[in-house]
């Protein structure tokens, strides 16, 4: 569990999705979610979204040329609202994105995707426009999310970016899993168990 | 316990279950009961595997498998193979680890959200946790529950801990009566239109005041389940001893001295009198009237009296776009009453709606009347101990008689992961949790939420309809 790789900066070219309130089962519809493991999870990301009833690609962002090369998802106001599944940003890791940029983001989404050492960075609504804007005018465009300096860049713009301290240590120091710590303080949980008095404890 | 100052019960069940601060600024917590699903868990399992790690405490982590469970057959194998490799999985793992599974032919299986409770596993002043956001549902009984993801159901499975970030508390206080026909569902689905469904973004609920106080464990637990609904990962009601009478005897409940030590401790846990929150919410209970909803969100819900919202009154333009998107694709006119529109389908069950009170209520109400030609109607008890007790009480033939279909227990047409699945642009009343695009299986699919006696008026007349004209204002009036 040691030495994860520290997250500071992310950068590539970005796709938009659009709406607020975009729960994950829109993000990978229920069908999708019977799987032992989320290898295969990748291209499901938005399935209802991207294809018709017969399978057929509809006039959708992430179906455009260049969206498979895209590093960083920009997204709206409460992004990945609705189950706590971890289908949704596993999707979306999968499918090669590595930052999400958004309005807001709900919270369990939030703490997946940041134990993945996917950074989810906020931009003010002006910021979300014109990054949504120079993205859409120019789809080539490389963005960058700068964990360090709570920025991202697209082109010649520059917006500050809103990413809580914890959170921007944590992929900074490579300590975005949390399991590394957790595992640490055995003798800890033990006490903490001892002194509740109804879990077990010596075990 | 002593307190230097007035704690709530949310800060009391946090500090006493802290095992230490983390330097990421998150507090690594110790957690009670870790109930596990087919759905989220075998990942976990892998991840651990990998990591060449045990279970930590095994005797409290608790299985049952529900969203893939089919519930017109229990046969096995499963139809569908992915099912059946998920329920194999689960088996595997549990059998490994040494958890205690109830499984499909245990008489004990049943939504997670309802197992823990029947179990008396869900006790006051714990911390539960799932890889599900319903878990919220636990804090009925006045625990700190809530939703987790997989890499978290790894983390618990490894240490019995996670790392979590103190939520700030938001009392909701509702005062008053509630008129005649209006349910607990009325109440939280009024709760999150009046807060937003993001309204509850870092907050814990508790739901406090005489509504609450007067509601059983089963209305308070349709309540705390959809706590996520509004944003809020955790939501919760004081214990009392209408808590306790529910737990008294269950299986993993405690008993003789034990027992009064354990409603002692319970007791001391509530919030106390003068405690401080973050925010007070008041709602005066007299003005929530049955609620459907109309959009594509939870929050998206109106009185069952009022008309559907015009996106041109919008109060700006996000608004606007949502009520536009929300009404395009549930097929509605703006400025139409809700009530009238065409159901196609009737669904009664799920972890906010699937427990005995509501088949009892939904009962009284059907009992001797037909559903309509033209709609599908499904009753899905929530648990087998639920289906069990409504076959003793005679309720399956009420269903049955109706012309609704009675199936084996499980999440059913709660989202599409099992075979009960809307079709096409079908229109469901729906006594579920979720109405977002796709969540009953059909990508057109529309899903109106209500309460458990709002269906069966739905059922019977085929249209979105006001339960109160249909059976009258019931003569008991339940919270
Ligand atoms: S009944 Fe619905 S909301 Fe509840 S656990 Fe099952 S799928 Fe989730």
């Amino acid at each position: 569990m040691n030495g994860l790789p520290p997250v500071r900066s992310v950068r590539g070219t970005a796709v938009v999705v659009p709406g607020n309130d975009v729960d994950t089962d829109r993000i990978v519809p229920a069908r999708y979610l019977k799987c032992v493991t989320f290898d295969a999870l990748g291209p499901q990301l938005f399935y209802d979204e991207r294809y018709d009833e017969n399978g057929a690609p509809k006039d959708h962002p992430l179906n455009r040329p260049g969206a498979d090369e895209a590093k960083i998802l920009i997204c709206g106001a409460n992004f990945g609202c609705g189950s706590s599944r971890e289908h949704a940003p596993q999707s979306i890791h999968k499918a090669g994105f590595r930052a999400l940029i958004g309005g807001s983001f709900a919270e369990i989404f939030f703490g997946n995707a940041t134990t993945l050492g996917m950074p989810c960075v906020t931009l003010d609504p002006e910021g979300m426009a014109s990054l949504r804007a120079a993205v859409q005018r120019e789809p080539e465009l490389e963005v960058e999310v700068n964990v360090e300096a709570r920025q991202v860049r697209a082109g010649e713009h520059v917006f500050p970016a809103h990413l809580p301290d914890g959170t921007r240590g944590a992929l900074l120091e490579g300590r975005w899993d949390a399991l590394t710590d957790l595992l640490t303080a055995d003798a800890e949980i033990e006490a903490t168990a001892r002194r509740l008095g109804y879990l077990p404890s010596g075990a | 316990m002593r307190h230097d100052r007035p704690k709530n019960l949310y800060d009391k069940v946090w500090d006493a279950h802290a095992v230490r601060d983390l330097d990421s600024g998150a507090t690594q917590l110790l957690i009670g009961a870790h109930m596990i699903h087919e759905v989220t868990s075998p990942q976990a399992f892998g991840m651990l595997d990998d990591l060449d790690l045990p279970v930590r405490m095994p005797e409290r982590t608790f299985a049952t498998v529900d969203h893939i469970v089919p519930t017109h057959s229990r046969e096995e194998p499963f139809e569908d193979p992915l099912a059946d490799e998920m329920i194999r999985a689960l088996r595997r793992n549990c059998e490994r680890h040494g958890i205690t599974l109830f499984d499909l032919h245990s008489g004990h299986q049943g939504i997670v959200h309802m197992v823990g409770p029947e179990q008396g596993i869900t006790q006051p002043g714990t911390t539960v946790v799932c890889g599900d956001s319903h878990t919220s549902t636990h804090g009925a009984f006045g625990a700190i529950a809530f939703g987790i993801g997989t890499s978290q159901v790894r983390d618990v499975l490894a240490t019995q801990t996670l790392a979590m970030n103190r939520l700030k508390v938001r009392r909701i206080q509702v005062d008053g009566e509630l008129q005649p026909g209006v349910y607990a569902k009325d109440v939280i689905l009024h709760v999150i239109r009046t807060l937003g469904v993001n309204g509850g973004t870092g907050y814990a609920y508790e739901y406090a005041g005489e509504v609450f106080d007067r509601m059983s464990m089963e209305e308070r637990m349709t309540v705390c389940n959809m706590s996520i609904e509004g944003g809020a990962r955790c939501g919760y009601v004081n214990p009392d001893d209408t808590t306790f009478a529910y737990l008294e005897g269950r299986p993993y409940a405690p008993y003789g001295a034990a027992w009064d030590e354990a409603v002692a401790r319970w007791r001391s846990l509530a919030s106390d009198p003068d405690c401080a929150y973050d925010d007070v919410v008041t709602i005066d209970a007299a003005t929530i009237v049955p609620t459907v909803t109309w959009g594509i969100n939870p929050g998206q819900a109106i009185f069952i009296d009022e008309t559907v919202p015009d996106p041109a009154q919008a109060r700006n333009a996000a608004e606007r776009a949502s009520t536009e998107e929300a009404i395009a694709h549930m097929q509605l006119t703006p400025g139409a009453p809700i009530a009238g529109t065409k159901v196609d389908v009737a669904f009664f069950g799920s972890c906010t709606n699937g427990r005995l009170g509501d088949f009892v209520e939904a009962a009284r109400v059907l009992r001797g009347r037909k559903v309509a030609d033209d709609v599908h109607a499904i009753a899905v008890p929530g648990s087998q101990l639920v289906k069990a007790e409504c076959e003793r009480l005679g309720i399956d033939r009420v269903f049955r008689d109706a012309g609704f279909e009675w199936r084996e227990a499980g999440c059913s047409m709660c989202l599409a992961m099992n075979p009960d699945k809307l079709l096409g642009d079908q229109l469901c009343a729906s006594t579920s949790n979720r109405n977002f695009k796709g969540r009953q299986g059909s990508p057109t699919g529309r899903t109106v939420l209500m309460s458990p006696v709002m269906v069966m008026a739905a059922a019977v007349t085929g249209r979105i309809t006001d339960a109160r004209t249909l059976f009258g204002a019931p003569q008991e009036v339940v919270a």
